[in-house]
């Protein structure tokens, strides 16, 4: 696995045909200017997290040579986007960039991330489980990010609803199937989830916990693999669900699924360990009437979950100073006050292992009825399966939001199978224009 | 469907009696009226939802009844001005430097431009103004990237001039104030001024500017309000947030990444609090504008 990894990296490289002369020329200039010990820098970090500028002033206040400046960004596709056209025109980057995992092999194709592999960063693998550890390296020995969080996906569901209606949380697709029917024939208005075509981070998160990993690197070529079982089945499992009628098919995070949550109509989510965050500004008024439950299982006899979210830190290859934007990047993932600070003011839920263990010790406020939530959470983050993303994430995320807008809408079984079979097509065809070598 | 109503009286009485005789004196005319005061609530409509939407507090806002007023509206202003240390009003304020600066240039740059092309015989005038007259037609989204990268090849990128410079040429604003030069300011003054012995300069900015006043008003509010609403230029100019104009600004409240909560409270009432100054602008304004389009209608 390592090997072929490491072979796609060169494979990736070769077509890109720059990222090693980038690198080396950014470390050789940095090493004079960093040992300086009283030379001041200013960084500049491209984030979105909320509130990340206060973890950034502890930092500040601590490393008085080392100044970081938080530019806030409008979530992660803007910033990347914003990034490659930086790096297109050649200056503009800031010297760090909050890059979810999902795009760093676009952002080391465009040759925009600095190899931080002789850097201190190199030194804290140990900190972080293996699965996110590769998505920060592709598996090979240059070191591209830092792991910040991780969104290991459970189950959230509404207990006062599910108590009345007799129902107990589904451990099995199969008796999630049947709660779903349940709760609609209770109530036509409402469901136990919606399927959600404009969110491909999620049925990404679905298909992992299925088995599936839709990108692959096969010697010096690279293999794309969505339409295959494990995707297949998730998507038929989505598409009978819909045409039945028992599982509604509007995209999440609209203003009608925030009303819907409020009023107990959207009677689970399957979300991610971030996920009281997101439940506590769109339905503080339910607080206290959710609970988490593991993911529905495949096969129960070996649980597994996806990941849904989760991002690291990165340096640019524009960045005059990458071993002090290294050290930061470092400090702030791994150093226990940083990672404390991390949950507490952003919510995150940290890739740090012992971090996680020492920060996350009370459930959050919204689930304080729930003393075990980060318990079930944990266990969760144990059984996240290994998914490779390739260097063209966005167009088959896009794929994704065109070809399952349209099955969700025509409500067939069917178009949801041909939605995977366009997305397989569309990626692969995409691959093949930008001049990767397709297996 | 209230509305409806009278009009269709209207029509029947009309049928009744001659032709003319209805809309020439008497009462207004019950259907136009009507239609207008349809068209009046389909405009004030959605200021009617940013008012109510804005008063409600997290929870009311996706439960309670659309057009209901609630009475947060100040909690949420008071939220909004917390936000990241009153980041919100430093928006604001980049906004009104932005609109406001760059309007004032750039109507000067586009009265200049186009008093040179109404008054003055040279070369290739009508080679420039034919190139001028296809940029009217391209749309100022996109040149934001080719732009950019011109800036960035200056390293300007994530600046106040990154927003600035590229909106103080207006193809559109030469071009309008090229009809008005050429219908405001009548050659033998400028004549007149030369004979006397006053410089160009001077004859544009005391004797040609002042004429073409109300045509420059015209300008200027257009570019304001341009500026005021643009999204594009700035959003790719600029990384750091504390140089954005509001509407940039606005957005990335609404889009913090699947892992957290749009903050949609806070954004109804910038919204609502960024549309004040637009109507205060067009109240006071309002007279010139008029004047102008009435002016510019009959004289070109």
């Amino acid at each position: 696995m390592r090997k072929s990894f490491r072979a796609g990296a060169v494979a990736m490289l070769a077509a890109a045909a720059m990222l090693t002369a980038g690198c080396s020329g950014t470390s050789g200039t940095d090493a004079g200017s960093a040992n300086d010990p009283n030379q001041k820098v200013e960084l500049t970090y491209w984030a979105w997290a909320p509130n990340l500028d206060k973890v950034v002033e502890v930092w500040n206040e601590k490393n008085p040579n080392i100044h970081v400046t938080v530019n806030k960004q409008d979530g992660g596709d803007p910033a990347v986007t914003k990034l490659l056209t930086a790096v297109k025109a050649g200056s503009g980057a800031p010297d760090l960039i909050q890059a979810e995992y999902q795009k760093i092999p676009t952002l080391v194709a465009a040759d925009a991330l600095a190899d931080l592999s002789g850097t201190e960063a190199n030194e804290t693998k140990s900190h972080f489980p293996e699965g996110v550890w590769d998505s920060v390296t592709l598996g090979g020995d240059a070191l591209y990010a830092v792991p910040q969080d991780t969104g290991p996906m459970v189950f959230y569901y509404r207990a006062d609803i599910f108590e009345k209606l007799g129902l107990s949380v589904p451990t099995t697709w199969d008796e999630y199937a049947q709660a779903a029917k349940a709760v609609h024939a209770a109530d036509p208005e409402a469901y136990l989830g919606t399927f959600s075509s404009n969110d491909a981070g999620w049925f990404t998160g679905m298909a992992q916990q299925a088995g599936a990993s839709w990108w692959g690197v096969d010697g010096d070529a690279w293999s794309v693999n969505i339409d295959e079982d494990p995707t297949n089945k998730v998507a038929e499992y989505w598409g009978g669900l819909v045409e039945e009628g028992t599982i509604d098919n509007k995209p999440m995070y609209t203003p009608e699924w925030n009303t819907a949550l409020n009023t107990g109509k959207q009677v689970g989510w399957l979300s991610a360990a971030w996920g009281p965050g997101v439940l506590s500004g769109n339905a503080g008024a339910t607080a206290g009437l959710w609970k988490v439950a593991p993911m529905p299982q495949w096969d129960a006899s070996k649980p597994s979950t996806g990941n849904w979210g989760g991002s690291s830190t990165a340096v640019t290859t524009q960045s005059k100073n990458a071993e002090a934007a290294a050290k930061f990047a470092t400090w702030l993932n791994t150093d226990p006050e940083a990672v404390q600070a991390l949950v507490k003011e952003t919510g995150v839920y940290p890739a740090d292992n012992a971090g996680a263990k020492s920060a996350l010790t009370a459930a959050p406020e919204f689930f304080s009825h729930q003393p075990d939530f980060y318990e079930v959470v944990a266990d969760a983050a144990q059984n996240v399966g290994s998914f490779t993303y390739g260097p063209n994430v966005n167009v088959a995320f896009n794929a994704y939001n065109d070809q399952f807008a349209k099955a969700a809408q025509a409500k067939q079984k069917s178009a949801f199978s041909d939605a995977v079979k366009s997305m397989q097509q569309v990626t692969v065809e995409d691959l093949k224009q930008t001049g990767f070598t397709v297996k | 469907m209230t509305t409806l109503a009278p009009s269709r009286t209207s029509n029947t009485k009309s049928a009744r009696t001659p032709k003319g005789a209805v809309s020439a004196h008497d009462k207004p005319s019950y259907l136009s009226t009507g239609i207008l005061i349809l068209g009046a609530l389909y405009c004030l409509f959605p200021v009617i939802w940013v008012v109510a939407a804005a008063s409600k507090d997290g929870n009311e806002l996706f439960s309670t009844f659309t057009l209901a007023p609630s009475t947060h509206l100040w909690d949420n202003i008071v939220a909004l001005t917390e936000y990241r240390d009153g980041l919100f009003w430093r928006w604001m304020a980049n906004t009104a430097l932005y609109a406001g600066v760059g309007a004032i240039v750039s109507t000067w740059v586009s009265a200049l431009s186009g008093y040179v092309l109404a008054k003055f015989d040279f070369p290739g005038k009508s080679g420039i103004f034919k190139v001028l007259l296809m940029g009217v037609l391209v749309p100022g989204v996109i040149l934001a990237i080719p732009q950019y990268l011109m800036l960035a090849q200056a390293g300007l990128t994530n600046t106040y001039w990154s927003v600035l410079l590229p909106q103080i040429i207006s193809p559109y604003g030469i071009y309008l104030a090229r009809i008005y030069a050429a219908a405001s300011v009548p050659g033998d003054v400028i004549e007149a001024a030369r004979t006397e012995g006053a410089k160009e300069m001077y004859i544009f900015n005391r004797i040609a500017a002042p004429m073409m006043l109300p045509g420059l008003v015209t300008i200027f509010l257009f570019q304001f309000v341009a500026i005021w609403n643009n999204f594009m230029l700035p959003y790719i100019m600029l990384g750091d947030d504390h140089l954005f104009p509001i509407t940039v600004g606005l957005n990335g409240l609404l889009n913090q990444g699947a892992s957290a909560p749009a903050l949609y409270t806070l954004v109804l009432a910038g919204a609502l609090l960024s549309i004040i100054p637009l109507v205060i602008m067009f109240l006071l304004l309002q007279r010139y504008w008029r004047v102008d389009l009435a002016a510019g209608a009959v004289k070109a």
